[in-house]
């Protein structure tokens, strides 16, 4: 019998799971994912998860939760670094020990620690570590990890052009054929950057379907993975760079786009109780005062699941971006 | 001269105003965090930044307006926010247009250049390096003193004949530390203030339950920060041991880390194998320390959003369940009433004192099994 794998579709998700997918595919290993967010997966997490904790960790309990009784194993690997510079926010450094003792009779987690400062190829080795952990061989691993590798490029070069991850991450999940935003003919009227962390921005249900929302529209909306960073443009911006991954790139790409300016809005969302946002939104906010041309907005988001606000300020926000347009 | 403030927490800032005196620096002395200081805190900072980076923001802002140029600060490697505080603060700062320069010293092991590098922005007066080495060395003499009184404090307060005489003591003696400015004055000053305080007429039959103190530095240190904690539950007959005082801290950052921080993160590493920042990894560990040493339950402190405080309040669930060590978690914020604390401690306190009567006691059950 195959083993059965439980892959939480949340937080780390968004980014690797196109790589974790080729990889596990091609280790013979069934991959048991928990879905998309839900009244009452989130509920339970809610429920379980320690009150003070930001809203994504709570999703991520409650799809932890849904796997509970489904798979062998659950992959909650502890990624710390990937580029040598920046880290991961503490709560996904401590994510797997989080699940274990926070949650009751969980499978065992595969909790294989992944972090690019500790020398040469010390990804492979860490994917080599998560591969024997389900008994494989070692070439077989090493042959699986160069594939998926190569698969997670191809998808970094998807997003590049324009793609979303949910769009893509459909496609493997059986869905239909991604296809490139492509706007030949009818122009979209305006462009918004919506700038967050991808499980959040990506997340249907969490974040009350903002991106669609604003695709009705018929706005083009950017977020940070189609954004390709100049360096040039960062220097100088603050003294100390910001520590998290997720959060340093969020907040160059609002530099950037200060810097660039050719959008038409920028909307930061960022989820209630995240601590390292508390951080990255003043400082954005502190510099849109001195682009005073890009309106700029910041939507917190909790587990409401009324999504009346968030679609009156987007309309009221677009109204504004539109009047301003028309004015010029 | 530069005038210069730095934060405040608890009694080291009688060192750090010495030490930057001597320096030849106008000091600006951060006042004792108050309702004040929170007003201006909750206004300038973002709204889930953590307690302390809005009381600092208070208390720079008040700084602020009693004249400070220079603030001088601590960062940190992360991935805890408070490593980013020095250029988060001067940004909100300058953006509310006080024209203000922060100095942040980071790890002199890791940056020593750097580290010279502030020392001698701070030395208008350009002592030489052996002056410098002197002050410095002075004013952490004063720094171990301040530490040891606060401690002994600690153990004589649930024994007190008289309730309240500690404090009162102790708020007597840590002057005479103040008005202390050599080597030798200092040393007098603190074997003084010990043997005062030793003075005080104890109970030494009372029955005394031990209780340890963990989490975020911050709150930890600044008794207004954390309404006093330590010395309501010394009134309540309780001895407490905290795990953090700032000179073991400053010995972890700058020179070699302290054997009992080592002894912590080893104890921690089953629960929570990597350094999340912060104090996350001490809190697991110190209260697995605790719960070998026989004491009778520990307390957590963070501030109210402290992102590895909330990681380390969830594996303690476990900590607490495998040791059978009761664990009370307070996360701090904005909110000054002390009763519904009071209660809380009040309610901790008796269950620990049943706990302590009969060993098969439940914790969960709230009654013997």
């Amino acid at each position: 019998m195959k083993i059965r794998l439980g892959i939480p579709s949340s937080l780390f998700y968004y980014v690797y799971y196109p790589m974790w997918h080729v990889f596990f595919e091609e280790l013979g290993v069934e991959i048991v994912l928990s879905g998309q967010t839900t009244k009452t997966l989130l509920d339970k997490g809610v429920k379980e998860a320690v009150a003070d904790a930001c809203v994504p960790i709570k999703v991520y309990f409650g799809h932890a939760l849904s796997l509970k009784q489904k798979v062998d194993f659950l992959f909650i690997p502890r990624i710390i670094s990937v580029n040598n510079q920046t880290i991961y926010c503490p709560k996904f450094l401590g994510l797997p020990d989080m699940i274990r003792h926070g949650l009751s009779d969980m499978p065992p987690i595969i909790d294989v620690e992944i972090d690019s400062r500790k020398g040469w190829f010390s990804l492979l080795k860490a994917y080599i570590k998560i591969g024997r952990r389900l008994n494989k061989n070692k070439l077989r691993i090493i042959f699986a990890y160069l594939k998926s590798k190569k698969a997670h490029k191809y998808y970094l070069s998807l997003l590049k052009k324009g793609l979303h991850p949910s769009q893509y991450i459909e496609h493997l999940n059986g869905g239909m054929e991604p296809v490139l935003p492509s706007y030949d003919g009818n122009k979209p009227d305006f462009v918004f950057a919506v700038l967050g962390y991808p499980y959040e921005v990506h997340d249907y249900y969490i974040s009350s379907g903002l991106v669609s929302k604003l695709k009705e529209m018929g706005v083009k909306v950017i977020t940070i993975e189609n954004i390709a960073l100049k360096k040039s443009s960062l220097s100088g911006k603050l003294e100390k760079r910001m520590f998290w991954t997720f959060s340093d790139t969020v907040l160059n790409s609002a530099y950037y786009l200060f810097e660039e300016n050719n959008i038409d809005g920028i909307i930061h969302l960022t989820a209630f109780g995240c601590g390292p946002d508390s951080m990255v939104d003043t400082l954005m906010e502190i510099a849109s005062r001195d682009h005073p041309e890009i309106p700029y907005m910041s939507i917190t988001i909790d587990e409401h699941t009324g999504d009346a606000g968030i679609a009156t300020r987007l309309e009221a926000f677009y109204d504004m971006v539109k009047r301003k347009k028309e004015a010029i | 001269m530069p005038k210069v403030t730095f934060p405040h927490m608890g009694e080291s800032w009688r060192a750090f105003k010495m030490l930057l005196n001597d320096l030849g620096n106008e000091v600006i002395v951060p006042e004792k965090p108050n309702k004040r200081t929170l007003d201006f805190g909750v206004r300038y900072s973002p709204e889930f930044a953590c307690l302390p980076l809005k009381i600092l923001m208070g208390s720079y802002m008040e700084a602020c307006l009693n004249g400070a140029e220079i603030i001088v600060t601590s960062g940190g490697s992360g991935p805890c926010r408070a490593g980013l505080y020095g250029q988060v603060h001067k940004k909100i700062l300058n953006a509310v247009g006080q024209d203000i320069d922060v100095i942040v010293f980071e790890s002199p092991r890791a940056h020593p250049i750097d580290f010279l590098r502030n020392i001698k922005k701070l030395n208008p007066g350009r002592l030489s390096y052996l002056s410098v080495y002197d002050c410095v060395t002075r004013s952490w003499e004063k720094l171990k003193y301040l530490d040891r009184v606060e401690k002994l404090t600690h153990s004589l307060r649930p024994i007190e004949l008289e309730k309240g005489n500690t404090s009162k003591i102790y708020q007597k003696v840590i002057k005479w530390l103040d008005d202390a400015h050599s080597l030798e004055e200092i040393k007098r000053a603190g074997k003084a203030a010990l043997e005062e305080l030793l003075l005080i007429p104890r109970d030494l039959g009372r029955n005394v339950v031990k209780i340890g103190i963990v989490g975020e530095i911050f709150v930890l240190l600044e008794p207004s920060c954390n309404l006093d904690v330590e010395e309501t539950l010394g009134h309540l007959g309780v001895e407490v041991h905290r795990s953090i005082f700032l000179t073991d801290w400053t010995r972890d950052n700058s020179n070699r880390t302290t054997q009992e921080t080592l002894t912590a993160l080893e104890a921690a590493k089953p629960y929570l194998p990597t350094p999340i920042g912060g104090h996350g990894q001490e809190t697991v560990g110190h209260t697995v320390l605790y719960a070998n040493k026989g004491y009778d339950g520990v307390i957590q402190l963070a501030p109210f959003t402290c992102i590895p405080e909330i990681v380390a309040k969830t594996v303690l669930n476990g900590v607490s369940k495998i040791h059978n060590i009761p664990v009370l978690t307070f996360f701090l914020d904005e909110q000054t009433g002390k009763a519904g604390m009071v209660t809380r401690l009040e309610a901790f306190v008796d269950l620990v004192n049943r706990k302590r009567t009969n060993d098969n006691y439940d914790l969960k059950l709230g009654m013997a099994t």
